[in-house]
């Protein structure tokens, strides 16, 4: 079963395709999200949605996602809002300003089609 | 009329309020620059300035700029380099007295004026401006900032270049500033040396992208860069970023040559996505961005281009940052050790949350975190690390609430566990943790018209 399913799709790590930076808007983190190469990006576009980062972020985040492109940079970028536990001054975590979100997301797997 | 210059260079000196003492001076005597431009203002910034103006008005500034110029005014004023900065903070005018003094002691006298930009500071006009129907409303919840209007510490719109042009063109060789946007310090020496007009938006949009990367210093030359982050060279001598511009808006970045860290395409798109909102509009006073517009080409080493700017026509609107009391908070650490360093932790966050409900406490927030588990990501570490075998783990707790009292009461939590709780912690020197004032943030938006920014320049 399982080396049928492997011949049908591959699993890959944002880590491996991308790179990214992360920061604050009061509440609201973003993250920046950049093809390694231009061929990565279509990739990104079609398989990295709003709702595959909202799923990825479950339970961190209380807020929606939203998600712009910027084909001119081969990047997208991501508002998770409600995830930074007030945000700036108010938020006890450790990263009240969102910083790791970045790497956060690069451990995101995408099942793409072999 | 002396001929528009071919180009002009705008060296980054301070990504923010304490970023490294060197960068400026480095700048300055690196190599040929024509401005200094350095950042001071966050957010959080203006009320903890406005604190320390209401204990002794002639404070209220970043205090570390003056021993700063002290350091670099001589080197600047002989090489005809030009300073822009926010180091204001609620008290230009006190700022630029201080840096006024400090090149009187370098016998500077009569070689070098001060710009000073007020009239963002609207803290003393709030009343009268709610009363007469502004409503300031938060934009992120909605709601009207007479909720919270006893309660309000600071309040700054954000100026725009223009003012900072007004005070380059009445012959300013350091302009002192309060609320002007990070961009505003860069793109102002821009429409200063090329004359550029309030509505050309395509310029005015492409010099508020210089000011957007190179506005966090370091973090667009190697700094905080994920792409190949260990083959970024000689991080221990980062060269800041220069903006070399021209009349038509096209810019490069660059540094020093011999510094160390670097300037890539990937590393710039890094800076460029930092803090951003819809890319499409970068909304500053001085006009709209687009950043999906933005060509980057690498033009040798350490030096990319940026090209394709495309702008549109400012709002009619202002953004205002307003700090005001929120309440309390506090957060508290223990170290656990090896073995089940993880699940140590875990009870002894059990263990004092228990304590904290038996004692009656009423909190609006607890947070746990476990450093080195699962602090900065969450569930989806935990999903993927195998946390049996952790050598140690940090608890880390932190409590919020409008109640002083019962802050303080949970500072006092903490240290007993060491002696009453699991075993093997470690890691108290700090010593019992401080209930910590919270002066929160109220982003709103107000009519241009109603802010009226001043300019005043005057000879040392």
């Amino acid at each position: 079963m399982r080396k049928k399913a492997t011949r049908r799709a591959r699993r890959v790590r944002l880590l491996d395709i991308a790179h990214a930076r992360s920061g604050d808007k009061g509440d609201t983190a973003n993250v920046g999200l950049i093809a390694l190469k231009p061929e990565y990006y279509p990739i990104l576009v079609k398989h990295v949605t709003a709702a595959r980062v909202a799923r990825h972020f479950k339970g961190m985040i209380s807020g929606p996602v939203e998600r712009f492109e910027l084909p001119n940079l081969h990047a997208l970028n991501f508002l998770l809002h409600g995830a930074l536990d007030g945000g700036g001054t108010i938020s006890l975590k450790t990263d009240a300003q969102g910083k790791v979100f970045s790497t956060a997301l690069l451990r995101l797997e995408l099942e793409l089609p072999k | 009329m002396k001929p528009q210059p071919a180009s002009v260079r705008i060296a980054a000196g301070q990504g923010f309020w304490g970023d490294w003492l060197e960068a400026p001076y480095r700048q300055v005597t690196g190599g040929p620059i024509d401005y200094l431009m350095m950042d001071y203002l966050a957010e959080v910034t203006m009320s903890i300035l406005q604190k320390q103006k209401s204990r002794d008005p002639s404070l209220g500034y970043a205090k570390d700029f003056i021993p700063l110029m002290e350091r670099i005014l001589p080197i600047a004023a002989q090489r005809g380099i030009k300073i822009t900065a926010n180091a204001g903070g609620v008290n230009p005018r006190a700022c630029a007295q201080a840096v006024a003094e400090t090149a009187r002691r370098l016998r500077l006298g009569g070689k070098v004026r001060i710009g000073v930009v007020t009239g963002d500071d609207l803290l003393g006009r709030l009343d009268g401006l709610l009363a007469r129907g502004h409503e300031l409303r938060n934009l992120d919840t909605g709601r009207p900032l007479s909720e919270v209007q006893d309660r309000v510490v600071s309040a700054n719109a954000y100026l725009g270049a223009w003012p900072v042009v007004e005070a380059l063109r009445g012959g300013a060789d350091i302009v002192v500033t309060g609320r002007v946007t990070d961009t505003g310090l860069t793109l102002a020496p821009m429409i200063h040396t090329f004359g550029w007009r309030p509505d050309a938006w395509d310029l005015l949009a492409a010099g508020t992208v210089a000011g957007h990367t190179i506005e966090c210093g370091a973090q667009c030359s190697g700094g905080n860069c994920l792409v190949d982050w260990d083959g970024i060279p000689d991080l221990a001598n980062v060269g800041y970023p220069i903006v070399e511009a021209a009349a038509d808006g096209t810019f490069e970045i660059t540094k020093h040559p011999g510094t160390g860290g670097r300037i890539s395409v990937a590393g710039v798109k890094e800076q460029l996505v930092y803090e951003m909102g819809n890319p499409a509009e970068y909304i500053t006073p001085d006009g709209i961005a687009d950043f999906t517009t933005i060509r980057l080409e690498q033009r040798g080493k350490d030096r990319v281009r940026v090209s394709g700017v495309r702008g549109r026509p400012a709002t009619d609107k202002l953004k205002v940052s307003i700090g005001y009391f929120y309440g309390y908070k506090a957060v508290g650490t223990l170290v656990y050790a090896w073995p089940d360093a993880y699940r140590k932790a875990q009870a002894a966050d059990r263990i004092l949350r228990q304590r904290l409900a038996n004692l009656g406490l009423k909190f609006e927030a607890v947070l746990t975190e476990f450093v080195g588990a699962d602090a900065t990501h969450g569930p989806l570490a935990r999903a993927s690390a195998p946390l049996d075998q952790l050598p140690e783990v940090q608890l880390r707790i932190g409590v919020r609430s409008p109640d002083k009292a019962a802050v303080e009461r949970f500072t006092r939590e903490i240290a007993p566990l060491i002696l009453n709780g699991p075993p093997s912690v470690t890691g108290f020197a700090g010593g019992r943790p401080k209930p910590e004032e919270i002066v929160a943030y109220w982003p709103a938006l107000i009519d241009k018209r109603i802010v009226e920014p001043c300019v005043e320049v005057v000879q040392v």
